[in-house]
């Protein structure tokens, strides 16, 4: 006779060990998670410095020439690396996460700095930057702004001198829905801000590469690119 | 805090991990005991019983010859087994080829008409007079000493009614059959923990042997919606007959070469695990029925759904993946920056599920090298454990969804 005895002891061990692995596995994840949020607070204190220290240059040297400022140098160049690790985290927390709204909120005021410390050294040395300011919502009600996010992505790939900004269109921050304001952009997702111009709805790589405003970034990248060109014939000889 | 399909995963991730260290418990527990169990037989036998095999078979012209022949090259005394044909009333040239074995003494050969593999059990059990009696399918071939290690057991436990074997595949060529051969490794580790445990609920087809006595006490083979090996066991264990697992007698079965006759053979299995779970419900949380009650045929019966639900959550995954590439691809052409690429640790997935699936994992592949070294009697690891980790869970679940649908809406599921 098969006596079937229950070995319950084994049954607890079983389940204290599988419970001891999961609980070390989630602090494991929170760990890292914890860990990943000090990067993207770190980066964003790294871009506050670099703003204030720029703003305070300006501020010493109110008569000073554009080269003393150091020209568009001054500028941080941490924001793009903050806005794709602020998207993954936003993508594996979630957009509701508590913690990726403040940090969201607290990037989206980073770049409307860089954004105004851009337009005083622009007045200071005279030039013409081209910036992209860019609105989306992450709240299910805009299909194109995926694809839009690319074209901007690729666009400031191939024009590393270009300066995106993107918001949430839907963000609870007073200064971003002041700069709605400020530049009248309608709630048309996905929306961009070139000059003075404010474009809705989506706009591939070749719509946008064609307007007038990015003629200059066109230009300076074909006369790069012509002097890599003389630069390797001169050393292969030719 | 994560979502519902999160929480899902959560518990299916958590009842797979108890499971891989329920059984790995009962490995390290018994793995001295195991060890014996792998001393060579030599002259432990005392005295051989008598023994009859009945093998049904049903258009198996291919396969029968080398079946019986297999039989016949067994180490055990001639006198003492006894090989009972059964021929279900086959269309092809099966009768003609089991006739040039009618003058062999220790072979008698039947033929009737078709009834189904439990007809032809059932025929085969009213001729068998031995002490024990047991099946072998026309598609599968036994080792030498797969008897005399089985007989061992029956001999030193008077209680244990039935013995099954460690089933392997027979020289797997395609992929498909390499898969075959990692799963049916599985099952040797799986088969014989459950031993242990008391909790075995299938005594496979290919060589599982029985005390004849019981077949008088308990009747016939059913047909048990086309899974009387299952339901027999189940019979076994609803009334206390011990079961155990000679994981050293090995026994080969020709596995199905497509898709096409894996899927119904899988369709078959899974549907019939259904059924007769459901027939034989009331062994469900029932201490009596002790840890196959408690917690096997819950557990085996849970995997179903979450096999299923795992693994169509992962091809959607790869579905959003796979449409996000090509709306990139469409919106902005061909992005490879093959010098753009460069590790940050911040970019390494380290959700809770991840570390979970990871670990998971590592539980599969420990299991997986066990059962390799129980099966084979090595752990060398070759492209066949990576066609299964690779293929497995994207084909089961073929079989898994029709499965549950057909006993869901009563649908009938074919042999063949």
């Amino acid at each position: 006779m098969n006596k079937n005895l229950i070995n319950w002891k084994k049954y607890a061990y079983s389940f204290g060990i599988t419970a001891a692995i999961f609980v070390t596995a989630i602090y494991i994840s929170n760990f890292f998670g914890q860990k990943k949020i000090d990067e993207i607070r770190s980066i964003q204190d790294k871009i506050a410095i670099d703003i204030l220290s720029s703003e305070t240059q300006f501020a010493l040297l109110e008569q000073a020439s554009c080269e003393d400022v150091g020209g568009a140098s001054a500028l941080s160049s941490e924001l793009e690396n903050l806005e794709n690790k602020l998207s993954f985290t936003e993508r594996d927390r979630g957009s509701n996460d508590p913690e990726v709204i403040t940090l969201k909120r607290y990037y989206s005021l980073l770049e409307i700095k860089d954004y105004l410390l851009l337009q005083k050294i622009s007045q200071k040395c005279k030039t013409t930057p081209v910036t992209i300011i860019y609105f989306y919502s992450n709240k299910g009600d805009c299909s194109d702004c995926t694809k839009m996010g690319y074209v901007l992505t690729k666009l400031r790939e191939t024009y590393p001198a270009l300066r995106v900004y993107s918001f949430d269109y839907n963000i609870d921050l007073s200064a971003v829905q002041t700069l709605i304001g400020v530049k009248n952009v309608k709630n048309e997702l996905p929306a961009i801000v070139i000059g003075n111009k404010n474009l809705y709805g989506f706009q591939s790589v070749e719509a946008i590469e064609a307007l007038p405003e990015l003629k200059p970034l066109k230009d300076a990248l074909m006369a790069s690119s012509t002097t890599k060109k003389m630069q390797n014939a001169t050393s292969t000889g030719r | 805090m994560p979502d519902a399909s999160n929480i899902i995963v959560y518990i299916f991730l958590f009842i797979s991990l108890y499971y891989e260290i329920f059984l790995l418990i009962t490995y390290f527990e018994r793995r001295f005991e195991m060890q014996e169990e792998n001393i060579p037989i030599g002259n432990r036998i005392k005295k051989y019983p008598t023994a009859s095999i009945i093998v049904p078979c049903w258009n198996e012209e291919k396969t029968i010859s080398k079946t019986i022949h297999s039989l016949l090259n067994l180490d055990y005394p001639k006198n003492k087994l006894q090989i009972i044909v059964v021929d279900d009333g086959s269309t092809d040239g099966t009768w003609k080829t089991i006739q040039k074995f009618q003058t062999n003494p220790q072979i008698s050969i039947h033929r009737k008409e078709n009834g189904g593999k439990y007809t032809a059990l059932n025929f085969g059990l009213t001729l068998v007079t031995s002490e024990l009696v047991g099946c072998l399918d026309a598609d599968s071939y036994v080792d030498k000493d797969a008897l005399k290690h089985i007989v061992l057991y029956f001999q030193n436990d008077k209680e244990v009614k039935a013995v099954t074997p460690s089933v392997q595949i027979w020289k797997p060529e395609t992929i498909l059959q390499m898969i075959q051969k990692v799963e049916y490794g599985w099952g040797t580790f799986v088969r014989k923990m459950l031993s242990y445990l008391g909790a075995m609920y299938v005594t496979p087809g290919p060589f599982s042997i029985f005390r004849t006595e019981l077949f008088a006490e308990l009747g016939g083979y059913r047909h048990a919606h086309q899974t009387e090996d299952m339901e027999l066991a189940l019979r076994l264990q609803t009334n206390h007959y011990k079961m155990v697992n000679a994981h050293n007698a090995r026994v080969y079965t020709v596995a199905p070469r497509t898709l096409g006759k894996l899927y119904k053979q899988r369709l078959r299995w899974t549907y019939g695990f259904i059924k007769n779970t459901f027939d034989y419900k009331f062994l469900l949380f029932r201490k009596e029925y002790g840890n196959l009650g408690m917690f096997v045929l819950p557990i085996a019966f849970i995997s179903l759904f979450s096999s299923l639900y795992i693994v169509i959550s992962t091809i959607g995954t790869v579905i959003t993946k796979t449409t996000t590439a090509y709306v990139k691809w469409q919106t902005i052409g061909f992005d490879f920056k093959p010098n753009g690429f460069s590790f940050d640790w911040f970019y390494v997935h380290t959700e809770v599920i991840t570390i979970m699936s990871i670990i998971v994992f590592i539980g599969t592949l420990t299991i997986l090298f066990t059962s390799r070294k129980m099966a084979e009697g090595h752990r060398k690891i070759g492209m066949d454990v990576v066609y299964f980790l690779a293929l497995y869970s994207f084909i089961a679940p073929l079989w898994l969804g029709k499965a549950l649908f057909n006993a869901a809406f009563s649908v009938k599921t074919n042999w063949r």
